[in-house]
Order: C-alpha cells, then structure tokens, then sequence
C-alpha cells in the first residue's frame, strides 16, 4: 500500500516545481506569526529559490507548475514584505493558524457536501447548476423541522428529502423531457429562492427563526485538549464536518471503487455503450441526480442549524455556485474537489478577519472567495477534462 | 420526435387513411411554430400562473383571482382598460389630438403604469443582453454583476462633473455606465475565449465581486460615499446632480413620473433586431451560436464573437443600471445593491421572450406588471400581503423559466392524452 503510495509520487522536474511552491509559500510563512521576521531580507532570498526552482523546472519542460512556483515566489516576496511593513499587533490578530483553519473546516463544509453531490450528478452525465437551489432548500427545510419537530436529526432527514425533492424536478426535466439542464438548473434556484422566502416571511414573518432551535451538536474530542495546534482546530467541531469528511472518503470509493460507481461512471462518458449493456441510463441518471440534491441539502442544513442557527432570505449567497466550481476545479474527482473545497473555506476564512486591517475595506475583503474562484476557474480549467456527456440529454432508442 | 407508425400495440395507423385521423403531436407542434412560436410561450405562463394560483390557495386559503385582479390592477395595466375620448399633446408642439386614454396623470391608473414602465425599460434592456449572449450559444447569467456595473459608474459620473451642459452629462453618464457593463462582461467572455472557463461559473463569480465592490464604495467610509453634512453615517452615494437627470415626459417628476429612458429601452429593441438580423458582426454571432464548430470551419473568428457577443450583452445590462440612475433612482445604497434582482429577471425575460425582440418587450412588461403589481407600495396588504407576493413573483419566474425549458413537456402531456385516448378506444373494441 505504502509503496504503491510512494510509487504515485511526484519525480524529477514536477518534484522540483512542486518544491518551488512550498519554498514560495516558505516566503511568506516566515513573515508570519508565530516566526515573525520583521526584516523582508529572508523572505526575499527563499523567494528567490522558489523562482529559481520554477525556472529549473521550466527549463526541464514542465511549464504549468514551473509557473506556479515562479508565482509563489513573487507572491511570497511581496506578501512578506507586506507583512513586515505592518504592525505585530495586527498580525497576530489576523493570523492566528489554529482559529484560521478550524473557520476553514467550518466554511469548507458546506461547499464539500455541495461539491461531493455535484460531482455524482455530473459523473451521472447531468449538469446541475441547481445545487444552489438545493442547498437553499436544505437550509429552510432543515431549520423548519428542526424548529417544528424539536429534532436535529429529523431537521437533516426533512432537509435531504426537500433537497432530494428539487432535484426530482431537476431530474425530471433534464432527463425525461431533455430540456437544456442550465436553464432547467437556473430555474430550480429560482424557484428555491421562491418557495423558501415565501414560506419563510409566511411563518416566521418579520422576527425571523426562534433562538431556542434544536442544533447538531459540536463533537468534543476531549483527549486532544492538550495537543499542540491540532488540539484548538480539531477538538471542537460540529458533528458535520466529520460526516463531511466521511462523505467525501465514502464518495470517492462508491465512485471509483464499486460496480455502482463504475455505471454512474459509464453512464456519464457514453451513455449508449451503458444502455447496450444492460444499465439503465435513465435510473442511474434519476438516482445521482437525486443524491446529488440530498447531499447539497445537507450543506445547506449544516449552514442553517450547524452554523449559524438561523436563516435569512437566499443565505447561502451563491456557495452552489461556488461548490460548482469546485468540482470543475477538483477535476470531478473527490478528493482534488475536497482540496479546493478547503482552499474557498481557507479564503472565506481569511476574508472574515483582514477587517482587522481596515474597517471601510471589510465589505471588500468578502468578495475574496469569489475572485479566487474566478482565477481558479480561469487557471485550472485547461486541465480538466469534464465526464464526455455532461450536458447532453440521453434519449432511448 | 416523429412517431412511428407502428405505435399503439401493433395496430398500424396512417393518418392519410380512413376518417379518424388525428395530427400527431409533432405536427401539432409544428404548426404552433408557424404560429410565431407563441403558443408555448403562452402556454408556460399560463402553466406557472396556474401553479401560482394553488400555491395562493394552499397557503392562504384565499382565492387566487382577487390576488391577480389586485397585483393586475396595481401594475396599472388596466389603464388600458379605460377607453375614451380624450386629447394627447404631440411632442414639441403646442397642438393636441384626439387620443382614446386618458393620458392625465393624475388617475391611479395612470401612476401605477407609470410605475410599471419605469421597471420596464430595465426589464427590457437586461432582457435583452441575456438574449443577445444566448444567440451566440451562451448565458449571461451576469446581468445583475453588469447592470451593477452600470450603476455604480453612472453615478458616480452623474454625482461628479459639476457644470457641464446636462444634455453632454447625460450622454457621458449613459455611456460610461454602458462600457462599464461591456468590460465587465467582456472579462468573461475573453476567459470563455481564451481558456474556455464556463461563462455561467465566471458571470456567477462577477456578479458578487460587483456587488461587493458596490458595497464597498458606497458603504460607511468607502470612497464614494455621500459627503455632505449628515450623510456621513448612511451608507449612500452622492445624488445625481439635477442637470444630469433624464426628462420626464408623462407624470409628475416629483412623483417618479416615467422618463425618457423609455425611449432608449424601445430603441434597444430595435437596436437588437437590426444587428441580429441585418448585419454581419449579427450573423457571425448567431452562426457561431449554432455551432460554433461549423462557424470555424466556415472561417468565422469564434473566439472573437464570444468576447464581442458577451461585451454587447454587457452594454445592454450596463445602459439598463445607468439609466435606472438617471432616470428615478437618482442615488445608489448598499441595500439597493443587495436586494437589486433585475439582472436576475432578464433572464426569465429572455428565455420567455425565446430571445426575439417582440417576445422580450412583451414578457419584460409582464415581468414589470409583476414587480410593480406586488409591490408593498402598490399592493392591497388587505388582499395579499406584500412581502409574500414578491416571493410568489419569484415562484412565478421559476416556474416559467422551468416550462419554458422544456417544449418537450407540452409534447408530453399531449402524449399522454393521446396514449389514455388510445387505451380507451382499445378497451372499447
């Protein structure tokens, strides 16, 4: 295990350009809590050797990630020297490691699920632009049973089944009445944002959802008190992110590691080829589809009574979208997806606590996750390769 | 979508013989296209209206009718509705004509239509910059990041330049508020174009830097925040300085009476319809939404049409946000920003106005009807409430952009009309 492990490894040029980034990233690290150079001098000469390295491996032909470190070590020699200019104070302030990645793991959850679901919707060969739709709906009908019925656990089933619901309509439309999913995907979000902002403002008006709602419960991991670092980020986390990080380990060996994973696959690549062997494409298409949903509904569960244990109007602010990318991103795959899933809820994270710099640029620091995704998608996109029919309706002969 | 002949249990049938002929459904639906391709359209918003209504009934127990006479009257529309003998002054002149509406301001009626039109020149405009991108095999789902785009640069102009000529203000305003949109949606064509980034993932991402960047320059201490005495704690622009205003031609200005930005939403229209149609920068972007392999082959630059085609559609949205500025908003807050959804709506508009000229100005009016009819302002809260009713619009426009997806569905609820018409006349025999 260990040496087919290993033998997967990075070598020769690729090991040196991956190297160059951590080098770049080094760059900026040493300026940092809890180092704290205060003189830019290092983080320009490990700069330097992260551009070094890049230009090593460019010249070695590997030119995407070569780049890569050549950008980090920039990017490490301008953000160390930022860092050095400002004050201790500040930075200790905003960088603190162990609060930053637990609000990472808090962010990164909901996008995981929502991600985790559109990777099997679009393996399936179906587009689903409606995760944020679903997400919405998962996050009104969790609260709403939550709150109703007194139970978390019954707020989660509520909001799977309503998540699953929206996507039966999804499923419905892009499968048997082969309409274009982009548009039937947009109209889900529409339609989500209708049905819960009008049952919202209809049973809880004005005041908006009690305080006193059932919550899922934090997982408190008591013998890690004492540990150094891992200790604060991972003894207290919502029961959600670990069921998040089960999900994302159970959906790649359903994926790739089962017959069932092999058809959703074989479905999504050539449709025909699976129906001429026996799998139905159309049941198949119907059960990712609707897995898909149950699982977005569950991030938007998680968002409304694991997070911040309310709901407002449209509150997951386009994080669909964002989980879309995400899988674009993470190559349909469901670990690269988690990885980049982490990355938005590192940026988000970080966007919550630059304020400290400067108060007026706080709404600023927000639109963080959204550009990074817009570079991502810009920059990783030539190297993903989709499922060969996504988008495309399947019609039986 | 032909159906075999062979259908209905073995028994042949050809609709040439014999006197029970029926027209197949794709028949059928081949003639509704020579329609016009008005007949699913229309069938959607009646579909989706119909919903609508049993969710009015499920949730209220009211009638559904009073809740559409209400919104119908409160979008004014049934000004139409009040034919006489009346005059209409003809612009520029001193003369009056016989004219059959009552064209004074001063009827219900006539302010709620007002009220109505001013939310349609928007509705057209991004209606129509989704519709243009849709030609060209793409959705703008940007509009709102654009036409954000265009408000924030037109007034931000509006509000600065003090003493140029109003006539030159406005112009300057208008145009930057439109190029501010074309840039804006020509980053994400350029990256369709260049790295094939998906338009809808990168107009998704833009629209929330745009609103984000909104917020922070209008927002307490940005750059751009009102600063007179007393604005500092409100998060709001300056106002729109008075010469940079759009004329108002019916109505009382003091009232928000309708502006001459109607004229540039009818003008759009037309606009549109000429490029599409009868140029070639609008043949290339309508080959290339075809298909853009067979547009290549054919020596058509694709990459090129996207960045032009999304850099149009953006000019649009963008003229429709410097136009709401300068026409009656006259200021931009940070909760306008945040609640703002036309963009959002253009999208219905377009995909039920099967992005033709005519099919957007006349669904953007029934979206406008819409807005304004369940508006708090113009709204009965004794019949509806207000806040519920914006919430069954957007219902509404889910529901029609869900059918309107789908012409397959009217296909097949005719089919199952046809198979229970089979099966009867077979357990008959």
């Amino acid at each position: 295990m260990i040496e087919r492990l290993l033998a997967r490894l990075p070598r020769g040029p690729r090991a040196v350009a991956i190297g160059g980034i951590l080098v770049g990233l080094a760059a900026f690290w040493v300026a940092l809590p809890p180092v704290h150079l205060r003189t830019p001098v290092p983080s320009i000469l490990i700069g330097i050797a992260a551009i070094a390295l890049g230009a090593y491996a460019i010249s070695q032909g590997v030119q995407r990630l070569g780049w890569g470190a050549v950008v980090a070590g920039v990017g490490g020699i301008g953000l160390g020297y930022l860092a050095t200019r400002s004050s201790v104070g500040h930075l200790d302030q905003v960088v603190v490691w162990s609060a930053l990645f637990a609000a990472m793991l808090r962010y990164a959850t909901p996008l995981a699920f929502a991600a985790m679901g559109g990777i099997f919707s679009e393996r399936s060969g179906v587009t689903n632009i409606g995760l944020e739709g679903m997400m919405l709906s998962g996050a009104f009908f969790g609260i709403l049973a939550a709150d109703k019925l007194g139970s978390w656990v019954l707020g989660l089933l509520i909001a799977a089944l309503a998540g699953g619901l929206m996507a039966l309509i999804h499923a419905f439309f892009a499968i048997h009445l082969r309409a274009d999913q982009i548009v039937g995907g947009f109209a889900i979000n529409f339609l989500a944002l209708g049905i819960t902002g009008y049952l919202f403002i209809d049973l809880y008006g004005g005041e908006g959802t009690p305080p006193d709602i059932s919550e899922i419960p934090d997982v408190h991991l008591s013998f890690l008190k004492g540990w150094y670092f891992v200790g604060p980020i991972l003894g207290q986390l919502n029961l959600m992110i670990w069921l998040a990080a089960a999900t994302i380990v159970l959906s790649w060996l359903v994926l790739f590691k089962t017959p069932i994973g092999l058809r959703v696959r074989a479905v999504g690549e050539h449709p025909r080829a699976a129906d001429t062997v026996g799998i139905s494409v159309y049941r198949t298409r119907y059960a990712a589809v609707v897995l898909s949903g149950c699982l977005a509904a569950l991030g938007g569960a998680y968002l409304s009574i694991g997070f911040v244990n309310s709901f407002n109007q449209n509150m997951t602010a386009g994080r669909g979208f964002i989980a879309l990318a995400v899988v674009i991103c993470g190559n349909w795959r469901p670990f690269q997806a988690a990885a980049f899933a982490l990355l938005f809820g590192f940026s988000s994270a970080l966007a919550q606590r630059l304020p400290a710099y400067s108060e007026s640029a706080a709404v600023l620091f927000q639109a963080l996750p959204y550009v990074l995704t817009l570079i991502a998608v810009a920059g990783v996109i030539g190297r993903s390769i989709p499922p060969a029919a996504v988008g495309r309706p399947y019609k039986k002969q | 979508m032909t159906e075999g002949p062979t259908e209905g249990g073995g028994k042949v049938e050809n609709p040439r013989q014999g006197g029970d002929y029926a027209p197949s459904v794709a028949s059928r639906v081949a003639i509704w296209h020579k329609a016009g391709g008005v007949a699913v359209p229309l069938l959607t918003t009646l579909l989706a209206f119909l919903i609508g209504g049993l969710v009015v009934i499920a949730t209220t127990g009211k009638n559904p009718l009073t809740t559409y006479k209400a919104i119908f009257q409160g979008s004014g529309l049934d000004w139409f509705f009040h034919v006489g003998s009346f005059e209409i002054g003809i612009p520029f002149t001193e003369s009056r004509v016989w004219f059959p509406w009552d064209t004074s301001f001063n009827s219900f009626a006539a302010l709620n239509l007002q009220q109505t039109l001013i939310v349609y020149v928007p509705l057209v405009l991004t209606g129509l910059a989704v519709a243009f991108a849709f030609r060209c095999g793409m959705f703008n789902i940007g509009g709102q990041g654009q036409y954000l785009a265009g408000a924030i640069m037109a007034v931000w102009i509006g509000s600065s330049l003090p003493g140029l000529p109003g006539f030159v203000h406005i112009l300057v305003a208008v145009v930057g508020g439109a190029l501010a949109g074309a840039v804006f949606a020509g980053i994400a064509g350029f990256l369709k174009a260049t790295v094939g980034a998906h338009e809808v993932i990168t107009t998704i991402m833009l629209n929330y830097v745009a609103l984000w960047v909104g917020a922070f320059l209008f927002g307490l201490g940005g750059p751009l925040q009102n600063d007179n005495v007393g604005g500092e704690s409100v998060p709001v622009s300056n106002d729109v300085l008075d010469e940079s205003k759009l004329n108002v031609f019916w109505g009382d200005p003091l009232l928000q009476g309708l502006h001459v930005g109607f004229f540039v939403a009818l003008a759009g229209l037309v606009v549109y319809w000429i490029t599409l149609n009868r140029t070639t920068l609008g043949y290339e972007v309508r080959a290339v939404g075809f298909n853009p392999e067979a547009a290549r082959y054919g020596g058509i630059s694709v990459a090129r049409n996207y960045v032009l085609a999304m850099a149009i559609s953006g000019t649009f949205a963008g003229l429709a946000g410097a136009i709401d500025i300068l026409g009656w908003q006259f200021r931009l807050n940070t909760n306008d920003i945040f609640t703002s959804g036309i963009g959002f709506v253009g999208i219905a508009v377009a995909l039920l106005g099967r992005n033709t000229a005519i099919g957007v100005s006349l669904s953007a009016l029934l979206f406008a009807a819409l807005l304004v009819g369940t508006s708090t302002r113009n709204l009965d809260p004794e019949i509806f409430r207000p806040e519920l009713a914006s919430n069954l619009t957007l219902l509404i426009q889910g529901l029609v952009v869900l059918f309107v997806g789908a012409d397959v569905l009217i296909l097949y609820l005719f089919g199952i009309r046809r198979r229970a018409r089979q099966r009867q006349a077979r357990t008959q025999e």
